[in-house]
């Protein structure tokens, strides 16, 4: 963000945050200004079927000692040069949070700097904020665990619109497997269902569900799964079909959300920001709307450690510490509950 | 539709443009539900001609039902448009906000029971914010957009309704959801009596807690 290119000063403050609310273990170090110095992620990739909590866990805790050292090489810092330790306490999973908590709770205590509790979803806003130079936009945040749409009102991210049942990342990776798809290195579930998509031809009747500023997706998934389980269609054009259908109703979704609040800015993060096809919709969405669209980087999209750190950076500078004996991970943590003082 | 004079418009809203306008002496609303780019034409016929077939129909079951909405003139499915009456007044969003707590409360009362007769009707709104809602210069409310609406009388689609309500209340009228919402489900229960609307907010609840990341789920469930 800041031209900070010359020598770092030993005076600078860093900011270390870990991430390990599913499947992704990061750690991501910035400055006070934003400058992202380290953003390490190690996956956990489960042989069959979706993510266990558990597994995921104990994969957290092989790795983090390894990722730790990585981002803080890829900085070019010592630990003793961090003062704040941020990390992920919610929303998530249960287990794998706990274990980032630990590692942040460990590290801040033996450095003696204060720790802070970072939403997940706000941070996944702020980084997207931070990487595009969106201001105040509108959110559409879609991953394996989050569908929603908000934008900031008094103090507060708003949620306008959200899933009333599974997250739009959940549909794909689900359907994903179904079919029989399987995890590679370097390519996860979502963008190899999009190459199929890619080469779609004929869009199959499903189920398209909106109500209000809300989507239902698991119906959508139970046809769609249905109908490949029948084998009387295509792979190609179910992929093409299922992702055309749920993205469309994200899309409606984000732009009753824009056309509401009249806000001039569409921002697309989370892990499903990747997806191409996604992208050139909601750019559609806002050029209807003389809005400026962005989506924040692929790096950035997926769950990852410098989010956490940029979020805890912003929140530290506005006064937020959190005790260690509140450090507590909170599993159902909404975005709406979360007071970002320093949004104007 | 040719003999519409003077069209400005009122509104570019997500699902539809609104536009004023002469049609035969009278002002009316056109409702047009233009071609999305974004999405494959198919799909994209699918929802528009449906809901413009299927908006009408509510609107004339809510009138039925003892619920004010905007006389329908005219449907015209090829172009997805609807023309309607013009309804003078202020959107319920505007208002809500600069009304005494008293006046408030009544307001809310009577949203819910206008709800409360829509629902015993069998008719779901699918879309309650106080945008959708109008008080007419006769002091009488408005409702309107009902293109995400639908017919059934299922325990389901009532707690969905009144879901969405709720959200809507607290995503732009936060500063007092609560006494809102209380007020709605107040006027809701004057109509649908105490038993049914016991049982609304039950299924309220537990679609609330199906929803991702909401605290209450653990400790109920």
């Amino acid at each position: 963000m800041k031209e900070c290119a010359e020598m770092k000063r030993p005076a600078e403050a860093y900011c270390l945050g870990v991430e390990s609310t599913a499947d992704d273990f990061g750690v991501g170090i910035s400055t006070l200004h934003g400058e992202i110095l380290a953003n390490v992620s190690n996956a956990y990739i489960p042989e069959e079927g979706g993510i266990h909590p558990r597994e995921a866990a104990r994969h957290h805790a092989e790795v983090a000692d390894k990722v730790l050292d990585e981002a803080l090489a890829e900085a070019g810092i010592k630990p003793r040069d961090l003062s704040i330790i941020a990390f992920s306490q919610g929303p998530g999973l249960g287990p794998c949070l706990r274990t980032g908590a630990t590692v942040a709770r460990a590290l801040a205590s033996y450095l003696d700097v204060p720790l802070v509790g970072v939403n997940h979803s706000v941070a996944h806003i702020e980084i997207g904020k931070l990487k595009t130079g969106a201001r105040d936009p509108v959110t559409l945040y879609v991953s394996g665990g989050n569908t929603n749409v908000s934008a900031f009102d008094s103090g507060r991210y708003r949620v306008f619109g959200e899933t009333l049942d599974i997250a739009l990342g959940n549909c794909l990776d689900v359907f994903a497997r179904e079919a029989g798809l399987r995890h590679q290195k370097g390519m996860p579930l979502g963008a190899a269902l999009e190459q199929l998509a890619a080469n779609g031809e004929r869009l199959i009747s499903l189920p398209y569900t909106v109500k209000g500023m809300d989507v239902s997706l698991s119906g959508l998934l139970t046809a769609a799964t249905s109908l490949l389980h029948k084998g009387r269609c295509k792979l190609e054009d179910l992929c093409y079909s299922l992702q055309e259908n749920a993205f469309s109703m994200v899309a409606e979704v984000t732009e009753r959300a824009l056309a509401h609040t009249e806000k001039e800015e569409v921002l697309l993060t989370g892990g499903v920001a990747a997806n191409k096809r996604l992208q050139a919709m909601l750019k559609a969405i806002a050029e209807e709307h003389d809005a400026r669209f962005s989506v924040v980087p692929r790096e950035f999209a997926t769950d990852n450690g410098a989010m956490i750190a940029w979020t805890g950076v912003l929140a530290y500078t506005h006064g937020a510490v959190t005790p260690i004996e509140e450090s507590f991970v909170k599993l159902r943590w909404r975005l709406e509950k979360v007071d970002v003082s320093w949004v104007k | 539709m040719g003999e519409v004079a003077s069209r400005t418009l009122l509104k570019k809203g997500a699902e539809a443009s609104l536009f004023l306008a002469d049609w035969h002496g009278r002002r009316v609303v056109i409702k047009a539900r233009f071609p999305k780019k974004y999405r494959p034409v198919e799909l994209d016929v699918k929802i528009r001609s449906y809901r413009t077939v299927h908006e009408p129909q509510l609107m004339h079951e809510a009138k039925k039902a003892g619920v004010p909405t905007p006389t329908i003139f005219l449907v015209d499915v090829k172009n997805a448009v609807i023309i309607m009456e013009f309804i003078e007044g202020k959107q319920i969003k505007q208002l809500l906000g600069n009304l005494s707590e008293k006046e408030r409360e009544e307001v809310c009362v009577r949203i819910g029971e206008l709800i409360g007769k829509l629902h015993m009707h069998g008719v779901i709104h699918g879309d309650l914010t106080t945008s959708n809602m109008i008080l007419s210069s006769e002091g009488k409310i408005f409702f309107v957009d009902f293109g995400l609406g639908e017919k059934t009388m299922e325990l389901e689609a009532r707690g969905v309704d009144l879901h969405l309500m709720k959200r809507a209340l607290q995503s732009t009228h936060y500063q007092f959801v609560e006494e809102c919402f209380e007020s709605v489900m107040k006027g809701y229960s004057a109509v649908l009596g105490a038993e049914e609307t016991g049982k609304v907010l039950g299924k309220i609840r537990e679609i609330e807690r199906r929803g991702r990341y909401v605290a209450e789920r653990r400790e109920e469930a």
